[in-house]
């Protein structure tokens, strides 16, 4: 498979089995991501995409009766053994949810609460960190005028990047995103979406949509998921013009889904 | 389209709902118009008729209605009134809160089978057990450990605290419950652990106007409360020198020397003074939980 051999993979799923009680919702999984890559996972509600990303930092933990098989190894180190730190795990291995979900603190205190929670008390490095993880969500200058205001009285697509910009602020290495357009009007998703082409030069992007074309237009890579399992992955470009699985080609054509 | 009869009949219908709703208001509100009225002209009667100074009703100590001439002061009723209701919300509240803790977020099980149901009967179990409680349990535990009689206003404060720990705890529930997920997720995925989480994100933030307002009920539920307290209280008139010593407050004041007064004398006045007290103290919570609930939606 030449044309998938790009740069440097820094997390790889091998047969990863999940199930919720007895349901196995994940079959024999095996994906790898591409460093300062943006990866798009699609296919349609109910396939297993959300549950897959929340794999890779072990958010699945909280929900009881899971079980996993398998392993994830994110720079070689299995994140499911049991010595793993999961404070630092999750540290690098930012989160970004559906619904924008600021915390009902100031937009500073939003930012701040990450490098906060892990120990850092000088305001001078807070106020250097707020400042430039608001730069990287772009949110900089439409919010460096109020940042002791609360949050939620930001658009939708602002709170958005305001969350992207928490998950910066900690200093991830991989970001995973749960579609994080779908409550989001079409300007603030091209804006979040624009974003996602300045966070690729510098993370790791694994995003879950459900929007075929924003698949196309912003990922470099693609999974089509389907009742559990990864039907095809390659690069966006080659598997929205030629799939090689008559499923994949019935997805993406609109056939169902 | 409908037929006229049947547009008739919803108009009556709806005319009958109407007028039964409105009637029904209506009373309330004027019943809660006509207490207020009463209480306030009786309660308003010590200073304006029977000629007792405001001032040495708010802070005298000394409390002898019937001597000559007679004394009101009844500041050892308001103290001891604040003191139980204060000691008991600090001592309840963060028990309350962290049961409520306990029951939604570490071990919801047990919560929603155990903790749940004894919370319920613990609201359902009248006054008059608490005190009797109290007084057979409680008292004699402390004239054994601390000497004394054992009445006094630690006695109350206890027994207020277990009478209160219900309300606060099940309202604290509702408020945690109401913690969107999402909130909790966002700040585990950023390595949060699950105490600075439960900490930073719930105590703290989400649900802070959801316990604040269960304990200002609590301490609404305390203040009002006159049965237990009474009886595990003393009901002494003096300023009290310690949590040991024994003591009274406005409800317990009022309930144990209503019978013995005639109506319309200055002493029958000033216990609607007391009574006016409360109504005052009473609204003034309700304007603190209007207050909170206010700025815990903004
Ligand atoms: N907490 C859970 N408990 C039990 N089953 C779940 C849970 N979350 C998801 N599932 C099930 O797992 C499957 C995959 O769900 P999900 O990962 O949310 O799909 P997607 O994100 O692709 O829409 C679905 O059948 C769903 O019902
Ligand atoms: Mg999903």
């Amino acid at each position: 498979m030449p044309e998938e051999q790009v740069d440097k993979q820094v997390v790889h799923a091998s047969h990863l089995n999940l199930f919720y009680g007895n349901n196995q919702a994940l079959f024999n999984i095996n994906l790898s991501f591409e460093k300062n890559h943006v990866t798009a996972l699609i296919g349609p509600s109910g396939c297993g995409k959300s549950t897959f990303l929340r794999c890779l930092n072990r958010m699945n933990d909280l929900i009881e009766g899971v079980k996993i098989e398998g392993n994830i190894k994110i720079h070689n180190e299995d994140i499911y053994h049991p010595q793993t730190d999961i404070v630092q795990l999750r540290k690098n291995v930012g989160m970004v949810f559906q619904r924008p979900n600021p915390f009902p603190m100031t937009i500073y205190d939003n930012i701040a609460y990450g490098p906060r929670i892990h120990g850092l008390k000088d305001h001078k490095k807070l106020d250097e960190i707020v400042e430039s993880s608001l730069q990287k969500a772009a949110l900089w200058n439409e919010v460096k005028d109020r940042l002791h205001t609360p949050a939620k009285g930001l658009s939708g697509g602002q709170q958005q990047r305001l969350v992207i910009g928490r998950v910066l602020a900690v200093e991830p290495e991989i970001i995973l995103m749960d579609e994080p357009t779908s409550a989001l009007d079409p300007i603030s998703t091209a804006s979040v979406e624009e974003l996602l082409q300045e966070l690729k030069k510098s993370y790791t992007v694994i995003i879950v949509t459900h929007n075929m074309q924003q698949a196309a237009r912003s990922s470099d890579f693609t999974a089509f998921f389907l009742n559990g399992e990864v039907v095809e992955y390659g690069k966006t470009s080659r598997l929205f013009t030629t799939p090689k699985e008559k499923r994949t080609e019935d997805y993406i054509t609109g056939r169902f889904g | 389209m409908s037929s006229p009869t049947k547009q008739h009949d919803s108009w009556w219908k709806e005319g009958v709902g109407k007028v039964l709703t409105t009637v029904s208001a209506s009373i309330l509100i004027l019943t809660t118009l006509a207490i207020i009225y009463f209480i306030a002209s009786k309660g308003l009667a010590t200073f304006f008729s029977n000629g007792v100074s405001l001032v040495e009703f708010l802070i005298g100590t000394e409390w002898n209605p019937e001597g000559a001439p007679g004394q009101f002061g009844a500041l050892p009723f308001i103290l001891g009134s604040f003191i139980v209701t204060v000691g008991s919300a600090l001592l309840a509240a963060p028990l309350g809160i962290g049961t409520a803790i306990f029951m939604t977020e570490i071990s919801p099980r047990i919560g929603q089978k155990v903790m749940q149901p004894v919370i319920e009967l613990l609201v359902g179990i009248p006054s008059v057990v608490y005190g009797f409680i109290g007084l057979s349990v409680l008292i004699p535990f402390l004239r054994n450990s601390f000497g004394g009689v054992g009445f006094s206003i630690l006695a109350g404060i206890l027994v207020l605290t277990v009478m209160i720990l219900p309300t606060i705890t099940s309202l604290s529930v509702d408020a945690v419950k109401r913690v969107p997920r999402d909130l909790k997720e966002a700040s585990l995925a950023l390595g949060a652990t699950r105490w600075q989480t439960i900490w930073n994100i719930i105590v703290l933030r989400s649900s802070l106007p959801g316990l604040l307002m269960a304990i200002i009920l609590g301490m609404a539920r305390a203040f009002g409360e006159a049965l237990a307290v009474q009886m595990v209280i003393g009901n002494t008139t003096a300023i009290p020198k310690s949590l040991l010593s024994p003591s009274n407050t406005l409800t317990s004041g009022i309930t144990l020397n209503m019978g013995n007064t005639i109506p319309g004398s200055a002493y029958n006045n000033a216990l609607w003074s007391m009574g006016l007290l409360l109504l005052i103290m009473t609204l003034i919570f309700i304007l603190l939980i209007r207050w909170i609930s206010k700025r815990g939606q903004a």
